[in-house]
């Protein structure tokens, strides 16, 4: 199977040199079918980097990142720190066939989460079929009462979706994770590639690559295509919690691509059931709102009435179908981590097809047989709590001591609902710029889909890369990084 | 006389939407960085040319100038050059100091970056974030002047940048305002509390006089050389007076100020549905035009400088206070909650 040449001549000369090929699969230097033409150039044209000048062009970018304050805040002890989010400047690439799979794969999954969650605020027929347990979804902290019977326009409730990706052993792509709520981190996609074009146009330079500048264009215009009925020339607003709030950057940034004005809850008004934002010139009205905010913070009559973020009146303005809030509320019944386990078969009730992207093993310890798997397999399995993100409370059980593995039996006993328990992927990696030289480092992808009258997906995505040797965590939370992703063309 | 800041503001029309919030902070952006700029001016002109009795720096006049006794001596025994320094540079606990209005101006900025220009929000960006890790220490190591220098060059490529690439919708018009709100304000600051250190009897008008430390009340201002141009034999009082409140050309004078603050806001008024919201701005803008030309210098120092100087300080935080009515209303006029933009 791996028959192809793992290091041709030219790429013993350069940087590549010390590069300890491991047994993953490598986006660059370890694919199990002879790499691409495109791909092959790439290569070749990064092998002629010194160490020395990548960590030049390295420190150069980072010092722009924080010139362009393209960072995220970090409070600790009162204390407000700005931190970059680590650049590597070895892209991560993927072929156009690549491309096209991962492409089809996400289209897929965003239409039966549509249609899923269509079904599961109208006929409740999977429920009723038993394709997935009522429970799991009625009884869901992120069911949302207030959509039920809502009909939103164009059928669509998750209009923005990212779709976490890793890839395993043989390079298959797997689904690890929807995000269905608020995703982030899209601006890093589009940042980082104006990053390499200014700092790596010779490694660039006449490589076909698809461009990712489209995507705020087509956010707007997907966001006006599921305005409510009748209004002709849509205002679109961006709703962000404020300055002060980690992700601000990035709803500057997509505010700015989308030329709508970014509001924080204070500046828009609920009147005659219609919402409105303060201008100069008095109040304005307002037609969708891409919000940055999640379910409970969006109306203090509705949700928390203790949130100063939200809107009142914003949930029965929306009920009366006079905005559109994107994504829909409570999405997060879709990205919930024990119905990710169901999704193959959600796909299958709804589309009548085969998943394009499979998921990865999933045993669900809400059923005893998922709970006994588990816990006779613990030390092969990463065990996740269901309610978390982030890449927080999770155990990595090949990783993990005695003491750490007794101590989720516990917990897994005691509340076997909160979990659910994967194998281990052995995650794909890509040559990594750290301390030593150029290195293994594990990555995933997260794709972004945009859903208005259709879907696209927004070539390439946010590639993550855990920066610290062996790890498994790409979370920027947990120290992970970012690369540009180059989708070639051909 | 060729007047220099008269081109009249061109805007783009239809962009009629821009959110109060945006327009407070706009305004604030302005108002902050021409703050900074003017204590930079006075901190640096205090050092080198203002003397007290003993010959020494007369750093209390500063803090005159400012109205900030109270709260200097709240926090400092004696109006020593290096607490003085630090209370004016360095200690955010100061709402004057240039630490915190950097603070001010970093918040200011966040909130409307996305409708400035990446130019400004970067240097903006990269200014404020020096300023705030500025240390006590570092106002001597590097000596004051260079500090000072650096502080109105930073707030020089500001104006700069705003100048050359914002866009010019009612975003800059708030700007404007600002920035002509605060130079009038600072200048009327500058004179009165100087004429009145410098001659606090009435009967001493036009008299020989310190030229040293009336040059120092130019310099403040920047207006050193061009009043010299203008009036290069005779230094009086009156004739430094009636340069910084009257003098048509020079960019900081107080007549300058409100020329261009009237000019502002007709453009302001000239979008339909603002022109009744503009007006009651307007009608304080004229009765300080008005009362400006309407009397000479002499008759101003006459009838009193510091009491007219108080007024129109007053009649400034009017526009302020009816700009902020008609353009962000408060809540309870319309419901909501406050905005939490760092004001004065």
């Amino acid at each position: 199977m791996n028959d192809a040449p793992l290091h041709a001549p030219v790429q013993a000369a350069g940087l590549f040199t010390a590069y300890d090929v491991p047994d993953f699969f490598c986006e660059l230097l370890n694919r199990k079918d002879p790499p691409p033409p495109g791909l092959l150039q790439i290569k070749e044209r990064l092998a002629q980097f010194t160490l020395a000048e990548l960590r030049h062009r390295t420190a150069a970018a980072e010092a722009q990142l924080y010139r362009l304050g393209i960072t995220f805040t970090v409070y600790s002890d009162s204390k407000a720190i700005d931190r970059i989010l680590p650049f590597d400047m070895i892209p991560r690439v993927l072929t156009a066939t690549e491309w096209d799979h991962i492409d089809r794969g996400v289209q897929q999954r965003v239409q039966a989460i549509n249609l899923f969650l269509h079904d599961i605020y109208h006929d409740r027929a999977i429920l009723r079929d038993g394709i997935i347990p009522a429970d799991l979804v009625l009884k869901n902290p992120n069911y949302c009462e207030a959509m039920v019977g809502l009909k939103v326009p164009g059928g669509v409730y998750v209009h923005i979706n990212g779709t976490d990706l890793i890839r395993d052993q043989d390079g298959r792509f797997l689904i690890l994770e929807d995000n269905a709520r608020t995703p982030s981190g899209v601006s890093y996609v589009i940042e980082n590639r104006h990053m390499m074009l200014r700092l790596m146009p010779d490694l660039a330079a006449g490589v076909p690559l698809r461009s990712v500048e489209e995507y705020g264009l087509k956010l707007h215009q997907s966001l006006c295509e599921v305005s409510p009925e009748g209004v002709l020339d849509p205002q679109v607003v961006l709703l962000s919690p404020g300055i002060y709030n980690s992700a601000y950057f990035e709803h500057v940034f997509l505010a700015r691509e989308m030329g709508v004005p970014l509001v924080e809850g204070k500046d828009l008004v609920v009147e005659n059931h219609r919402v409105f934002m303060r201008t100069v010139a008095g109040l304005r009205p307002v037609h969708a709102i891409y919000r940055r905010l999640n379910d409970e913070f969006l109306d203090p009559l509705a949700f928390n009435p203790e949130s100063m973020l939200g809107v009142p009146g914003l949930v029965d303005a929306y009920r009366r179908g006079n905005v559109t809030i994107a994504n829909a509320l409570g999405t997060g019944v879709a990205d919930d981590k024990a119905v990710y386990a169901y999704m193959p078969r959600i796909i299958r009730y709804y589309l009548n097809e085969d998943p394009i992207l499979e998921s990865v093993q999933t045993h669900i310890c809400a059923e005893p047989e998922g709970l006994a798997y588990t816990l006779a397999n613990i030390e092969k399995l990463v065990i996740k709590p269901v309610g978390e993100s982030g890449g927080y409370g999770l155990l990595i059980g090949p990783h993990a001591t005695q003491d750490e593995l007794e101590e989720f039996r516990r917990r897994l006993k005691d509340n076997p609902a909160n979990y659910i328990s994967q194998p281990v992927v052995n995650l794909s990696v890509s040559p990594t710029l750290c301390p030593a030289g150029v290195e293994a480092r594990h990555v995933d992808l997260r794709p972004f889909a945009l859903t208005g009258r259709s879907t696209w997906v927004l070539p390439g995505g946010l590639s993550r890369v855990a920066l610290r040797k062996g790890s498994l965590v790409v979370n920027s939370s947990q120290g992970g990084g970012s690369k540009d992703t180059w989708v070639l063309a051909s | 006389m060729t007047e220099i800041s008269t081109n009249p503001v061109h805007i783009q029309p239809g962009l009629n939407n821009l959110l109060s919030r945006y327009a407070e902070c706009m305004m604030w952006l302005a108002r902050y960085m021409e703050r900074i700029e003017n204590l930079a001016r006075l901190l640096e002109v205090t050092e080198s040319f203002v003397r007290g009795a003993d010959g020494r720096p007369g750093w209390d006049t500063i803090l005159q100038i400012n109205s900030d006794e109270d709260c200097f001596f709240a926090r400092h025994q004696t109006a020593t050059e290096q607490e003085v320094l630090a209370f004016y540079v360095t200690e955010q606990e100061n709402p004057n100091s240039i630490k915190a209005m950097a603070h001010a101006v970093r918040e200011n900025a966040r909130a409307v970056r996305p409708l400035i220009s990446t130019e400004m929000w970067m240097q903006l960006n990269v200014f404020t974030r020096w300023v705030l890790d500025l240390h006590p220490s570092d106002i001597r190591a590097n000596s004051l002047s260079g500090l000072c220098n650096r502080l109105k060059q930073e707030c020089q490529s500001h104006y700069g940048i705003t100048e050359g690439t914002l866009y010019r919708d009612q975003a800059w018009l708030f700007y404007l305002l600002g920035k002509h709100l605060e130079r009038s304000d600072q200048i009327t600051r500058l004179i009165d509390i100087r004429y009145h250190t410098l001659l606090p009897a009435h009967e001493e008008v036009g008299s020989g006089i310190d030229i040293t430390q009336w040059a120092s009340i130019l310099r403040s201002a920047a207006a050193y050389h061009a009043f010299r141009r203008l009036q290069p034999v005779t230094t009086t009082p009156v004739n430094v007076v009636g340069f910084l409140l009257k003098n048509e050309g020079f960019p900081r004078s107080l007549s300058t100020s409100l020329r261009m603050l009237d000019s502002t806001l007709s453009t302001i008024a000239g979008h339909g549905s603002l022109r009744r919201l503009c007006a009651p701005i307007q009608e304080c803008v004229a009765e300080l035009r008005v009362t400006l030309a309407d009397q000479t210098v002499e008759d101003i120092i006459i009838r009193g400088l510091h009491e007219y100087m108080q007024w129109i300080q007053t009649q400034i935080s009017r526009v302020q206070q009816e700009t902020a009515l008609a353009f962000w209303p408060a809540p309870g006029i319309l419901g909501g909650t406050p905005s939490v933009q760092v004001q004065q």
